[in-house]
């Protein structure tokens, strides 16, 4: 295949170097940081601001907010607090779904709630406004809770939406509360999750002492449910007897999240967006938090053998044992159908804050090799993992976002496990508060990439030929336009679950399917075929 | 129809300068349009004979989109057309997106269009123009004649190098330009030398002195202008000088505002050194 002879004659310095190439000066200085080769003890820059007039891959501090973690929460209403476009085009676009229950059949997804401000709210102030679609979303469906977003134009005007809730809670007795999330605060959404986690902590979490009913009491935290991966992560939960009291925030309610800090362990799958969560769990209510991931079987398999191992109970260890003795033998299969078709072919990754990291196990269960990969909006730590915490520089951006102080809750803290037997765990495989990062896990010499925009992205198609590219919506179609399938890995396209067992299943089935397709290949733009018109640059 | 922008320091006497001003070209059987562009509603008082206006911005708000010219346009001292933009009160909302909003309101309703018979639109503007929005009279060609009302008070002189940069910046683009500068005296020592030397630096002219008179106070309590008030005191006329001046100037530069070193050695040239 030529292709392949093309990509033998790069190496992964040359490749750097060549993406830099076109930049200024300065501009290829901070993008050689955040372009690296991978080797042990390799440091990248993450989580600084995208150079201006590079076309970013990443999204606003309001769509990680309101699209990422409260999108997918049921029965509270989402208001936007802006022109109707904010709140249209972060409403149900990641295909979070939701299932509801009959004891709480409160749904609120199908809307889409918005100020819709007008050009007299930005001159006047936006809050009477505010006040007035909080009373109306209030009269009309009665939530538990009522969130409010802040858009760009809010926080130029400075229409003060905390007071706004915090005055209406008093008088309608319904929690509400609100995000100061304006869509240019932060480097990307990363800032927006932080806000919006830092205020369910606030106002939601250990708002409900009601003990749940079960055994094995977990969350699982950053866990979105795109195209049902959290349905697909409660049914294995249930035939092992393990009790998910909350997901933040796949397919969860507001009382999963009051009642949260009733469970024994926090199982974090997104590093990113919500590991200082557990962190804050940790120190206030005294949950451990493990590190866990679901993306792949062998993963998944992994991750159920270190919840049953800190729970340390015989039933639950050799049920789990039982329950991935039941489910392999069909992943086994689907993996035996596709590897002859799969194996050998290549995948590049550019997604998310741990989604890059994860699905690189699923390819590699197929035979694939990841050549290259990237957060669009991770930070150091979930590329080289926990350890470089204490060196993270805290620059104005990170102060720009609110750091919650959490002290011990003195009624309601309780150390789930003795420090003695959280070394013996440790000791036995079972690493608390661990995340080694994406990095150590990839082949010496792949291409790790921070923040890849639209025109590295095109390069390294262009140089390495993957075959398939995974990203989101804005990267799909220029990358079909080079002939190469894309997947989504945001969305899922009209795919998933992807999660669990049957996700693995059906993670195989679709990339066999994109990677032996050659349609995107065969496609010729009209004007290659028939050029009416031929010129060169005057540089060239 | 010349379109003129009055900015300056806050409380420098803007408003005041510019409806004076007004009432001397009116004199001279000039037909006017002020504009005014400060949230407060407060530059067409001596003309109205009082806070009479309703803004463009409150108007709009309670009649919606649809919008007659005198709806908001109302006739003051000698014919002249006064208007006022409004705004939120103090503390809310988006004021510079207001004056944005009722000039081209402004527009859409023909108050500009020939047959209206304007020699002149005067925008009297909020003092600092503290963001993009108080710049939009000297953006897209609305005003094309800029006049900085200063005094010799070194933060009025700050003010008016500051307005000199915005000019600068959008003169770079379109077709504004400085005027000269209007002196408002605050009793400064040399204060006109001082004024008509940084004028030059900047490459402009010092258009006219006006001497500090208590006339002004004594009309603007009685709401009027002074002409219009006591058309036989001196400071009547100073104004009817003004009003001449700006009528026949012929003098209109893109300003090249100084460095702060150039204008403190300015001050210690003209106002410190000499007084000591």
């Amino acid at each position: 295949m030529p292709t392949k002879k093309k990509s033998a004659m790069w190496d992964a310095a040359a490749i750097k170097e060549e993406l830099l190439k076109k930049y200024p000066p300065k501009v290829a200085r901070k993008r050689a940081k955040q372009i690296v080769v991978n080797e042990d003890n390799q440091e990248i820059m993450a989580n600084v601001r995208t150079i201006p007039g590079i076309i970013t891959m990443r999204g606003c501090t309001y769509a990680g907010c309101k699209g990422v973690i409260l999108g997918p929460t049921r029965d509270i209403v989402n208001i936007t607090h802006g022109p109707i476009g904010c709140g249209f085009y972060s409403w149900l676009t990641r295909r979070n779904q939701t299932e509801t229950t009959e004891e709480n059949p409160d749904n609120y997804m199908p809307y889409c709630f918005s100020t819709d401000m007008q050009d007299k709210d930005i001159i006047f102030g936006g809050e009477k406004k505010l006040e007035a679609a909080i009373r109306e979303a209030h009269a009309i469906f009665n939530p538990k809770a009522i969130a409010i977003f802040a858009t760009c134009p809010v926080g130029l005007i400075g229409d003060d939406i905390h007071a706004v809730a915090a005055r209406l809670k008093a008088e309608l007795g319904c929690n509400i509360f609100a995000f100061s999330c304006e869509g240019y605060k932060g480097v990307s959404q990363s800032a927006g999750h932080h806000i919006a986690n830092n205020q369910i902590f606030k106002h939601v979490v250990g708002e409900n002492d009601e003990v749940k009913p079960g055994e094995y009491k977990i969350n699982m935290l950053g866990e979105y449910n795109i195209g049902g991966d959290a349905f697909e992560l409660d049914r294995i939960f249930k035939k092992c007897g393990i009790t998910c009291l909350a997901t933040f925030s796949g397919n969860s309610t507001y009382d999963q999240f009051a009642s949260s800090h009733t469970a024994d362990l926090n199982c974090v799958m997104c590093h990113r967006s919500i590991n200082y969560v557990a962190d804050m769990l940790e120190t206030k209510f005294g949950i451990p938090w493990i590190k866990v991931n679901f993306i792949g079987a062998e993963a998944t398999a992994k991750s159920l053998r270190r919840i049953a191992a800190y729970f340390g109970d015989k039933k639950l260890i050799d049920r789990v044992e039982e329950v991935i003795a039941e489910e392999m033998p069909a992943v086994k299969a689907a993996q035996e159908e596709v590897l002859p078709k799969t194996t050998g072919k290549t995948a590049m990754l550019f997604v998310g804050g741990s989604r890059a990291h994860h699905y690189q196990e699923l390819f590699a269960e197929m035979g694939m090799r990841t050549l290259a990969a990237g957060y669009e909006f991770a930070h150091r730590d979930d590329y080289e993992g926990r350890q470089v915490i204490p060196d993270l520089k805290v620059d104005a951006d990170s102060r720009n976002i609110e750091e919650l102080e959490i002290e011990k809750d003195e009624a309601r803290y309780k150390a789930r496990i003795t420090d003695v037997e959280r070394a013996k765990l440790e000791a036995a495989g079972v690493p608390f508060k661990d995340y080694k990062g994406m990095m150590p896990e990839m082949d010496k010499q792949s291409l790790v990439i921070d923040d890849l925009n639209q025109y590295e992205a095109d390069k390294l198609v262009e140089i390495l030929k993957p075959d398939v590219f995974c990203a989101g919506i804005k990267e799909k179609y220029s990358i079909q336009k080079l002939g190469v399938p894309m997947k989504q890995l945001h969305s899922y396209d009209y795919g998933g679950p992807y999660a669990g067992f049957k996700g693995a299943i059906n993670f195989y089935h679709e990339i066999e399917r994109l990677v032996t397709s050659k349609v995107w290949g065969y496609m010729k733009a009209p004007w290659q075929k028939n050029p009416e018109l031929s010129a060169t640059y005057v540089w060239e | 129809m010349r379109k003129v922008a009055i900015y300056g320091k806050g409380g420098i006497g803007k408003s005041t300068t510019t409806q004076n001003t007004v009432a001397g070209l009116v004199e001279m059987g000039r037909k006017v349009m002020v504009v005014g562009c400060d949230p407060k509603a407060d530059s067409t008082r001596l003309l109205l004979g009082g806070l009479a206006q309703k803004s463009v911005l409150d108007t709009l708000r309670e009649e919606g989109e649809d919008v007659d010219l005198e709806d908001i346009r109302k006739v003051g001292f000698g014919g002249t057309y006064c208007v006022e933009s409004g705004g939120p009160e103090p503390g809310v909302g988006c004021a510079g997106r207001g004056i944005i909003t009722s000039i081209n309101m402004l527009e859409s309703l023909g108050a500009y269009e020939e047959s209206v018979g304007l020699d002149y639109a005067f925008y009297d503007v909020l003092g600092d123009v503290v963001c993009g929005g108080f710049a939009m009279p000297i953006r897209d060609g609305k005003a094309e004649e800029i006049y900085i009302v200063c005094s010799g008070e070194m933060m009025a002189m700050y003010a008016a190098n500051n307005i000199c940069k915005g000019i600068m910046k959008y003169a770079q683009s379109g077709s504004v330009r400085l005027g000269g500068l209007i002196c408002n005296s605050r009793n400064v020592d040399n204060e006109k030398e001082m004024i008509q030397e940084l004028a030059k630096k900047i490459g402009t002219q010092m258009i006219y002195f006006v001497p500090r008179d208590n006339d002004v106070q004594r009309a603007e309590i009685n709401r009027k202008t002074v002409i219009e008030w006591n058309g036989a005191v001196p400071q009547a006329d100073h104004y009817r000088n003004l009003a001449k001046a700006i009528d026949e100037n012929e003098m209109f530069v893109v300003p090249k505002p100084l460095q702060i070193e150039d204008l403190e050695q300015l001050l210690l040239d003209y106002g410190l050194l000499s007084a000591a």
